[in-house]
């Protein structure tokens, strides 16, 4: 089985999606840290599936509007939908993190019934201007259920960048990010610009997702951004280590999950996942042998 | 160091004709108070009374709908810089990946220094901070795995590593046990040496032991700087005949005269559930 994955890793395909999924991790294990010691997955989600709506625009802008400007242009007429619908993706979660965000600040109350609202309409919008595109759809699906296979070597670039931006922001951030996260009213009162903290964290969480779209998909991307740091949180009890150990955790999934869709022919983004989800469940399940029996009727705050 | 509060002192909390609430509903109506440097106030209240309501307003969480609010003189949020808040227990996810050191590092933190690092000056007030509350040895501890007291020390210490000129406490002592509460207190009597408290609390016979005035709030707060409860302002908050026991404590709870209706009959604490 080794030998066959070293067979497999002669293709650049292959090799493309392994890079990707390392790329990934390190974003997914920083970032998705925060999700999970803030407890914003809800509003991960939210900005997720808004950002389908850029998808759509990408394509609606890409195969109605573009061959109107240039009409006759033979580089428009070409299949391949291009960086649309990443651009429209980026900019459609980078929009949908501000306004959820915001919106999640300036209302006292119902602010998950609006973000829920929102993930819908972004979501709708996405597929409405699919449907009103003309011709090539193929790469929808990609989308939706992930294509790490087809990662091609400029988007490994793009990921990269992003990583390092990421990288960046959050070591520049770290203490008002962790500030945030631990206690919020605590930093108000520190006179930490919390709002301003807050929309940044929304930001980067938007920048993940869209490169977690590429390889596990839409619909798994919440999964692929919490498993790997609740794993981790359960087991670190530092926030850098957490980080590192989330980061770790995501490119063993993605790799073990990799080589299982290649050797049985599955859905990558489906069998990634799956090997993230049963690592959680075998850290539960670990958790529960380390801890005495009895030991959590004892200390009922635990949980 | 005095037990008054004399009127030389500083003003360090100032409220005037507050009004503040959700949603039009007001919770707090027409509070004045005026709290003056090295003093200690303990506020009591039914829940629901606008406890949290006050602290919110006077940390600048909530924006009150009338009245003035400064702190050192200062409107609430430049002048909430110069308070040392410290939140209930309840509030904290056990689980938060973060040790006690960054926990208490965090009083460090302010406009001024986003985009730069903690310094060694920082570092010292940190640890100068959690020694005070004897809580230095704790400083590499998973912070989740503390005890209810150990964690409202360090609590006590992030707020001190800022080097307050108030303390600010919202229920210092829920959640721990007795014995707990007695050190935490002990330790709040000796900061008020040089810092002015400011506590919430729904245990009366703390207020009355180590407090230098208390006053009642509920919607409408009954202080006027004396240093005990009297049965006319715990009816006035409570709206109902209160009972009170001092469980030993060096101060009286009630006044010479006790009221006909406060008799004492059970513990104050639960005897107000609603």
């Amino acid at each position: 089985m080794i030998d066959s994955f070293a067979a497999a890793l002669q293709f650049a395909f292959m090799r493309n999606a392994l890079l990707a999924g390392l790329l990934v991790s390190i974003a997914c294990g920083i970032v998705g840290t925060f999700v999970v010691i803030k407890r914003i997955v809800f509003i991960s989600g939210g900005i997720a599936h808004a950002a389908y709506g850029g998808i759509g625009l990408g394509y609606f802008v890409r195969y109605s509007v573009l061959p109107l400007l240039f009409a006759g242009n033979t580089a428009a007429d070409s299949q391949r939908p291009g960086s649309w619908p990443l651009v429209g993706a980026v900019a459609f979660s980078l929009v949908a993190a501000v306004v959820m965000g915001l919106i999640q600040r300036r209302t006292t109350q119902r602010a998950d019934t609006i973000i829920g609202v929102l993930w819908a309409i972004g979501m709708s919008i996405g597929i409405v201007l699919v449907d009103l595109t003309q011709g090539y759809k193929a790469d929808l699906m990609s989308y939706l259920f992930g294509s790490i296979l087809a990662v091609q070597r400029g988007e490994l670039w793009a990921m990269l960048a992003l990583d390092a931006l990421i990288i960046g922001l959050v070591a520049l951030f770290y203490k008002e990010l962790l500030a945030i996260a631990f206690d919020e009213a605590f930093a108000t009162v520190r006179n930490v610009p919390v709002d301003a903290i807050y929309v940044l964290l929304l930001c980067m969480i938007a920048l993940t997702v869209v490169m977690l779209m590429r390889v596990v998909g839409l619909i798994m991307v919440i999964a692929m951004l919490t498993i790997p740091p609740a794993i981790a949180g359960q087991f670190f009890r530092d926030v850098k280590r957490a980080m590192l150990g989330a980061t770790l955790l995501g490119t063993l999934f993605i790799v073990v999950g990799l080589w299982l869709s290649y050797r049985w022919n599955l859905t990558s983004g489906a069998t990634i996942i799956l090997v993230a989800g049963s690592g959680y469940l075998l850290s539960l399940g670990v958790k529960a042998l380390n801890l005495r029996p009895g030991k959590e009727e004892l200390d009922p705050a635990s949980t | 160091m005095d037990g008054t509060h004399g009127s030389g002192a500083r003003e360090v909390i100032a409220v005037q004709n507050l009004w503040a609430g959700y949603d039009g509903e007001p919770v707090l109506e027409d509070v004045d108070l005026s709290v003056r440097e090295r003093d200690f106030v303990g506020l009591i209240g039914p829940n629901g009374g606008g406890k949290t309501t006050l602290i919110n307003v006077l940390l600048g969480l909530l924006q009150p709908t009338r009245g003035r609010v400064e702190i050192m003189g200062l409107p609430v949020e430049k002048g909430r810089r110069f308070i040392g808040y410290v939140p209930q227990l309840v509030d904290f996810d056990r689980v938060f990946p973060i040790r006690v050191w960054d926990v208490a590092r965090m009083g460090r933190l302010s406009r001024h220094h986003v985009l730069r690092r903690y310094s060694a000056e920082d570092d010292g007030a940190v640890a100068r901070a959690l020694r005070e509350v004897d809580a230095f040895d704790l400083r590499d501890r998973p912070f989740g795995e503390l005890s209810g007291g150990q964690r409202q020390r360090v609590y006590i210490a992030r707020a001190l590593a800022s080097e307050p000129e108030i303390l600010l406490l919202d229920e210092p002592t829920t959640s721990v046990d007795p014995r707990v509460s007695q050190t935490i207190y002990q330790l709040l009597e000796r900061l008020n040496e040089r810092i002015t408290i400011l506590m919430i609390s729904h245990d009366m016979s703390a207020i009355s032991s180590y407090v230098k005035t208390v006053g009642c709030i509920n919607r409408r707060l009954f202080y006027h700087g004396e240093d005990q409860l009297t049965p006319e302002m715990l009816e006035l908050a409570y709206q109902c005949p209160i009972d009170l026991i001092a469980h030993g404590a060096p101060h009286r709870v009630f006044a010479e005269h006790d009221h006909p209706d406060a008799e004492p009959k059970r513990d104050g604490r639960d005897g107000h559930d609603r």
